[in-house]
């Protein structure tokens, strides 16, 4: 069976990369007991698929992979069997059965919603201004890894959000498709805002319907 | 330095800085089985610190005993700390960061006591470093009772003398009891030291610490030293302090750890161990833990088996160490090997057995073990002349080594490793082109049973010579006659591409030489080192050989008196007063039988005395029957001291 499960990954857990998160679960997967197919070849990997990267020191509350099982199992006992065996830090949010002839998790990603927490005080009206010169510009051309690209198509949306006690955050949904991926520290460095006085989680993925 | 941080502003700073370093996963901890006890609802606090990184560090089986022994108890909690990789210090420095346990966050000058494991000597300079970060003045002198003690144990305490100024108390051998009696007397000094009442301080402390079998505390000695620079004499200098310290053993090796730390990143040994033995009748001449780890001790199958099992299902890992110094000693091996590989059959499970004989039952038993052939299999020949072989005291005939590589190969392994050492005593060119030739006999023998696939890696590193040992009198080896013999092994096997040779940096093996066998004025040495920057001795990324050598010249010492000196036969040593139970004269005959090519066969076949039974003859008696490998001791109870007649002697 192919099975896709919602999780978070918060605290300490935010600064393990995706491969170790790979592993992560293949582990969790083992402890639990649930019978994981294995491709085959000299050296079968786990058919387990994670289905965007998320970067290094972001929380998330929608991170979601697809795994394959050998066995039938009814989604509730997979839930409990897992939760169980994972560190504190990962939580399972969703377990669902997914058709089997859906095509790779990876290609159905669209686009992946963040939240920005500012660990610093900031002018939120200057802020606002300045998202608001961003969006309604055409294209933003940035530079990243030597390579010149436009980073205002892969802004879906983006937005400043002032809570009544004043505190100021953002919000924004970014493209990330194969080949056209948003960044969230483009976007702040954009804004002239220093990556080390945020914090950020992804809040979900959005999928192909 | 700095100021006690909470837990909370601790985790604010690190925020800032963990995107800038290489894997931070390394500093946050978070990984399953590890174990978070309510800070105040527990009396004693201890962090136990791996001074090397958290890749080599967190899979250490030595501390994971230890964390679960003091987890164990109600009144105490065990939190880790590793040292931070050198892109990490100048950041914690820069941020006011001091360093912290893994699991609260509590910064290390925090707990009550602080244990370092030290099973190498190249770990000393990053011990002094992480005192440094944590704020906890380095030298032991300077510290009082708002600073935690400072403890240590390990294989490389067995002369402590180089780390006097700066551990509190060393343990020597075995750490699963000492560690309980070692936490009661913290316990005490906590209670008493806010008691204005009493007069019981650090110093009181620590003088009942000298009192608990194995427990050595430095400042209660004074060394006094001949003209010539070797030590005259080692004395106590409290009457509470005993003469000669004798390290601490267990009579029965406790429940194996099951549940291991898994750690989130990737590190150097993703895996389960479970030690099946601990010990080694072998009497390798060269090998300091084979004569420091004695008596044999063995576990029994079936706890080996359930505990490896139940560690795998709590873990989660691809793969299973059944440790030991010498399995193929290990008396049930073959039915070891049977149980393992029936219960975990089917499971994607590698199990590894180090430290194999050099023989063909050797290859029934990984077959067994269905390894993965593409691991390659590891054997250990160390010398490959005939007399250099009796001098070492691990005689294997080429043909044994011909017969069970070809074996290896024509059974489907295309890799084999070899595990030589050059700078052994009285070495010659001709014994090291003796490797060179083993190697490409074993190649081409290889070939004609396994055609030209067949891969040798040959692993060659440099003796130093150790403390306890039967070579604790030798020089170790020049670095030009290091350099001459890795020459002379590099024009010999660069040529075939099937043989890959590795060598060991001739300065590295300096700096170890000199640590492993100094007195106490290398201490200020090391104090030098560290302050220029001497730090992760043992990677090739700290190396700071020319920062040791203006080390040695600021304090008027040389260090070739440590390292080429061929020490007098009559020479008290920086560590006269610590035994491992093996006596000196044993060694010494022992060192004698080498200088005539005289070899001894496995104590078990024969016991030769070397000073374990009567120092343990009542645990031994206490404890009869085939746990142990040494003759049963049936003579009634006597006092410690009181030499016992042997069995076999």
């Amino acid at each position: 069976m192919r099975v896709r499960i919602t999780f978070s990954k918060q605290g300490p857990l935010r600064f393990i990369g995706h491969l170790d998160l790979h592993r992560l679960w293949e582990r969790a997967m083992r402890r639990a007991g649930l019978p994981i197919a294995y491709s085959q070849g000299f050296h079968p990997q786990p058919k387990i698929s994670l289905a965007a990267a998320l970067p290094l020191g972001f929380s998330s509350r929608g991170e979601v992979l697809d795994v394959r099982l050998n066995e039938e199992l009814t989604v509730t006992d997979i839930s409990t069997r897992l939760q169980e065996s994972l560190p504190p830090d990962i939580k399972i949010i969703d377990v669902q059965s997914v058709d089997e002839r859906l095509p790779a998790l990876q290609t159905q990603v669209l686009s992946a919603a963040y939240n920005v927490h500012l660990t610093e005080a900031i002018d939120g009206s200057e802020l606002t201004r300045r998202v608001e010169t961003l969006m309604n510009s055409e294209s933003l051309l940035r530079e990243r890894r030597g390579k010149s690209y436009d980073l205002r198509p892969l802004i879906e949306m983006l937005s400043v959000i002032t809570e009544a006690n004043g505190k100021v955050w953002l919000k924004m949904t970014l493209a990330s498709r194969e080949g056209a991926t948003g960044r969230p520290e483009e976007v702040l460095s954009a804004l002239g805002i220093e990556a080390d006085t945020t914090r950020v989680e992804r809040t979900r993925l959005i999928f192909q319907a | 330095m700095f100021g006690m941080l909470t837990p909370e502003q601790i985790e604010n700073k690190l925020d800032r800085i963990l995107l800038k370093v290489q894997k931070p996963g390394r500093y946050v901890g978070g990984e399953l089985n590890s174990v978070h006890k309510d800070w105040d609802k527990v009396t004693t606090r201890v962090a136990l610190v791996f001074p090397d990184i958290y890749d080599i560090g967190v899979s250490n089986v030595g501390l994971k005993i230890l964390y679960d022994q003091v987890n164990q108890r109600e009144d105490a909690l065990a939190e880790r700390a590793y040292a931070p990789w050198l892109d990490m210090e100048p950041l914690l420095r820069e941020h006011g960061i001091p360093l912290y346990a893994l699991e609260s966050k509590q910064p290390l000058a925090c707990f009550d006591l602080i244990g370092f494991s030290l099973p190498y000597e190249t770990l000393y300079t990053n011990t002094l470093n992480i005192l440094d970060l944590a704020g906890i003045p380095v030298r032991s002198e300077e510290r009082d009772d708002t600073h935690p003690i400072v403890i240590a144990g390990g294989h490389s305490t067995n002369n402590p003398e180089p780390m006097h100024a700066f551990i509190d108390a060393f343990v020597i051998g075995e750490g699963e009891e000492v560690i309980h009696e070692i936490i009661d007397v913290v316990k005490k000094w906590k209670a008493e030291r806010n008691n204005p009442l009493s007069a019981f301080r650090r110093e009181d402390a620590l003088r009942e610490l000298t009192k608990l079998q194995g427990v050595y505390v430095p400042r209660f000695y004074h060394t006094s030293y001949m003209e010539d620079g070797t030590v005259a004499a080692i004395e106590p200098t409290i009457s509470e302090a005993p003469k000669v310290i004798h390290k601490r053993i267990v009579a029965k090796l406790p429940p194996p750890p099951t549940k291991f730390l898994v750690p989130n990143i990737d590190i150097v040994h993703n895996r389960v161990s479970v030690e099946i033995m601990r010990g080694c009748t072998r009497g390798c001449r060269f090998c300091q833990a084979g004569m420091i780890t004695r008596p044999v001790r063995e576990r029994s199958v079936e706890e080996v088996v359930a505990a490896a099992d139940e560690a795998v299902r709590a873990t989660g890992f691809e793969e299973l160490a059944l440790l030991s110094l010498s399995s193929s000693d290990y008396t049930y091996i073959k039915d070891l090997v049977d149980a393992i590989s029936k219960r975990f059959e089917g499971r994607k499970l590698t199990v590894s057995l180090p430290s194999l004989r050099i023989e063909s039952v050797s290859v029934d038993l990984m077959e067994k073990l269905k390894q993965h052939r593409s691991g390659g299999f590891t054997l250990a020949p160390e010398a490959a002349s005939e007399r250099m072989r009796r001098i070492i005291n691990k005689f294997i005939p080429d043909e044994d080594i011909i017969n069970t590589t070809r074996e290896i190969y024509s059974r489907g392994w295309t890799t084999i490793k070899l595990y030589f050492m050059i700078g052994h005593p009285s070495e010659t060119l001709e014994d090291v082109q003796a490797i060179a030739d083993l190697c490409k006999r074993v190649i081409a023998e290889g070939r004609k049973v396994a055609g030209w696939k067949v891969k040798l890696n040959a692993g060659v590193s440099t003796f130093v010579p150790k403390p306890q040992t039967p070579f604790q009198w030798v020089s170790s080896d020049t670095r030009e006659s290091i350099l001459e013999k890795q020459a002379l092994l590099k024009r010999e096997l660069f040529k075939d591409k099937s043989i890959k040779l590795s060598w060991t940096n001739p300065d590295d093996s300096l700096v170890e030489s000199w640590l492993s066998r100094g007195d106490r004025r290398i201490a200020d040495v090391i104090y030098t080192a560290w302050k220029n920057g001497a730090r992760f001795d043992a990677w090739e990324e700290g190396r700071k050989f020319e920062t040791w050598m203006a080390a040695f010249a600021e304090h008027g010492l040389d260090h070739s008196f440590y390292t080429h000196r061929q020490r007098r036969t009559d020479e008290v040593f920086p560590w006269e007063h610590i035994t491992a139970a093996v006596r000196k004269n044993f060694l010494f005959q022992d060192f004698r039988m080498s200088l005539e090519g005289q070899i001894r066969v496995d104590c078990r076949l024969n016991c030769f005395a070397c000073g374990i039974l009567p120092t343990f003859a009542n645990l031994r008696r206490e404890n009869p029957g085939e746990g142990w490998k040494c003759p049963e001791v049936k003579t009634p109870a006597r006092k410690m001291e009181v030499e016992l007649p042997l069995v076999g002697d």
